[in-house]
């Protein structure tokens, strides 16, 4: 169980790959056959900021996943869904910067500015930024396994900004972008859990862990 | 339309509602027979009150001096696209929810700071005065709008029915609570209820300030705030209260509901102006509804427009500390 050979891993990548492409295919077929409703761009708005956020929280529970449940595996496809928050992530950006603002570059300045669910928003994507560029394994070579991970950090800032950007710009009603939060928060503490585990446990049990075989 | 078509489709091009009804109707055929049979015990069990129920045609309507001349936006669009936070805060949803809610027995209570405090039947209220359309334009405080084809006449006409005081300064409203219809009135986190809201005097009874008891050529349709609403175009849509059941007049200005939740992004009068920003978003410009999803927004006009009937209502009042 807690191994897959390395062609299944393989061959499982493409149907994830074209899952992962699922709510971006609905979108566009909804909008060939005229069915995003009566304000289409607030439909595309909405349905890319809310996947960003769920990919952002799915590639967050790939560690505690593959720890917990003994699947070491699962890191196989971490790259891959943090890239779809990614894009998600810049599809959400490109309807506010095109359908939203029209380019209009001094608004947009101005709404960075002066309104902060935007700040909020335009943060959590720009932290994701560095992440995706430096996402390739020749960058992990170049910036060394150690520095790497410290940078990819910023993912969990980038996560909390999203979170801060949904709740700011709900008008009443907090109970979805909680709901994000809250899973959000579970994850976190999980990491500060596993950290302080580390770093105040005795010795010995660790030794024994880094003894068993692939894992 | 939205990927093939960049361009704005003329009006002429939009598919007219009974064409577009036409078509249901042979996919719904077998489901009208059903909704008949249910209507008719409906009927039979709510004491054979007028068959009033939301899409039954009204006759007799006068077209008004006070109409827009721009086209209106579509049937389907106006109904399945609005909040109606009892129902929902998905601006979807309220069509499907509110598809049951009862609109028959319903009175209005008319009390407060008035010689003549009254319950009316909302039948009565409907032949208070002759029906008239009222084509105008409805802009959301979130950034979006329409053009409405209101039926209903001009609230003073019942303002004056009620003989206020001279004490009288405000009028408040309230919506109807129903936990057992309207689903998020089960839960007080989304927001206080019953949903409340309020108009200067002299907002009320200005001609422009409307009774709406349709939308079309039709009995307003319960998503829209049946059987009766407000509609006061030159202010902030959710000013325009829904499913009304009591009129209060005041010598204090009323709490209204939105001002209660976000008192900084809400106030009590919320004249369309844009150049005052919701503290979260512009108000500058609007998504007109029903428009390419390829086209800019349109720049939001002082007053929705109607700044050469309204302004003097504000004249010499700081409309940025007044918003």
């Amino acid at each position: 169980m807690a191994l897959l050979p390395e062609k299944l891993i393989r061959i499982i990548k493409l149907p994830v790959f074209l899952l992962c492409l699922g709510p971006l295919s609905v979108l566009v077929w909804k909008g060939f056959h005229d069915r995003l409703g009566a304000n289409p761009v607030d439909v595309i708005t909405r349905t890319t900021g809310r996947w960003t956020l769920t990919f952002l929280l799915i590639a967050l529970s790939v560690t505690p996943a593959r720890k917990l449940l003994h699947m070491p595996w699962l890191i196989r496809y971490r790259r891959m869904l943090g890239l779809f928050a990614f894009f998600y992530g810049s599809l959400h950006l490109m309807t506010y910067v095109w359908l939203d603002k029209f380019f209009d570059v001094p608004m947009m300045l101005h709404d960075i500015a002066k309104r902060r669910f935007i700040t909020a928003g335009m943060t959590a994507w720009t932290l994701m930024l560095p992440l995706a560029l430096t996402s390739t394994s020749g960058w992990i070579r170049r910036l060394g396994g150690k520095r790497w991970q410290k940078l990819h950090r910023l993912i969990y800032l980038s996560a909390i900004a999203g979170v801060i950007h949904f709740i700011w710009l709900v008008k009443a009603d907090l109970r979805r972008p909680l709901t994000y939060g809250a899973i959000l928060a579970v994850l976190l503490l999980y990491r500060i859990a596993a950290w302080a585990i580390t770093r105040f446990r005795p010795k010995e049990p660790l030794a024994v862990a880094e003894a068993r075989p692939g894992s | 339309m939205l990927f093939k078509k960049p361009s704005d489709i003329p009006s002429s091009e939009i598919t007219p509602k009974a064409a577009y009804l036409n078509r249901r109707k042979f996919i719904t055929g077998a489901a009208a027979t059903g909704a008949a049979i249910a209507a008719g015990l409906y009927l039979r069990n709510s004491g054979g009150h007028e068959a009033q129920a939301a899409g039954a045609k009204l006759t007799g309507i006068v077209k008004s001096q006070f109409s827009v001349t721009e086209a209106p936006t579509s049937f389907k669009d106006i109904t399945n696209y609005n909040n109606y936070y009892e129902f929902s805060t998905d601006k979807y949803a309220p069509n499907g929810l509110s598809a049951n809610f009862r609109t028959r027995p319903w009175t209005v209570a008319i009390e407060g700071l008035v010689k003549k405090p009254q319950r009316l039947d909302i039948d009565a209220i409907t032949k208070l005065a002759s029906l008239e359309e009222r084509i105008y334009r409805h802009r959301c405080v979130e950034g979006w709008s329409m053009v409405i084809p209101w039926v209903g006449y001009p609230l003073s006409v019942l303002i004056n029915k009620a003989e206020p005081l001279g004490s009288a300064k405000f009028v408040a409203f309230e919506t109807i609570f129903a936990p057992d219809q309207m689903p998020n009135q089960r839960s007080t986190s989304v927001l206080p209820w019953p949903y409340v809201e309020g108009l200067r005097m002299d907002e009320a009874m200005h001609p422009l300030t409307i009774l709406v008891l349709g939308l079309y050529d039709e009995v307003l349709p319960n998503v829209d705030g049946a059987p009766l609403r407000l509609a006061v175009p030159w202010k902030y849509g959710f000013k325009s209260i829904k499913a009304i059941v009591k009129i209060k007049f005041t010598d204090k200005m009323p709490s209204t509901t939105w001002n209660i939740m976000a008192p900084e992004e809400y106030g009590f009068y919320s004249n369309v102006n844009p150049t005052v920003d919701h503290p979260r978003w512009s108000q500058a410009t609007e998504r007109k509804i029903g428009s390419s999803i390829f086209a800019p927004k349109q720049p939001t006009l002082m007053f929705n427009g109607y700044g050469d009937k309204v302004a003097s209502l504000y004249s010499g009042m700081d409309l940025r500390k007044n918003y």
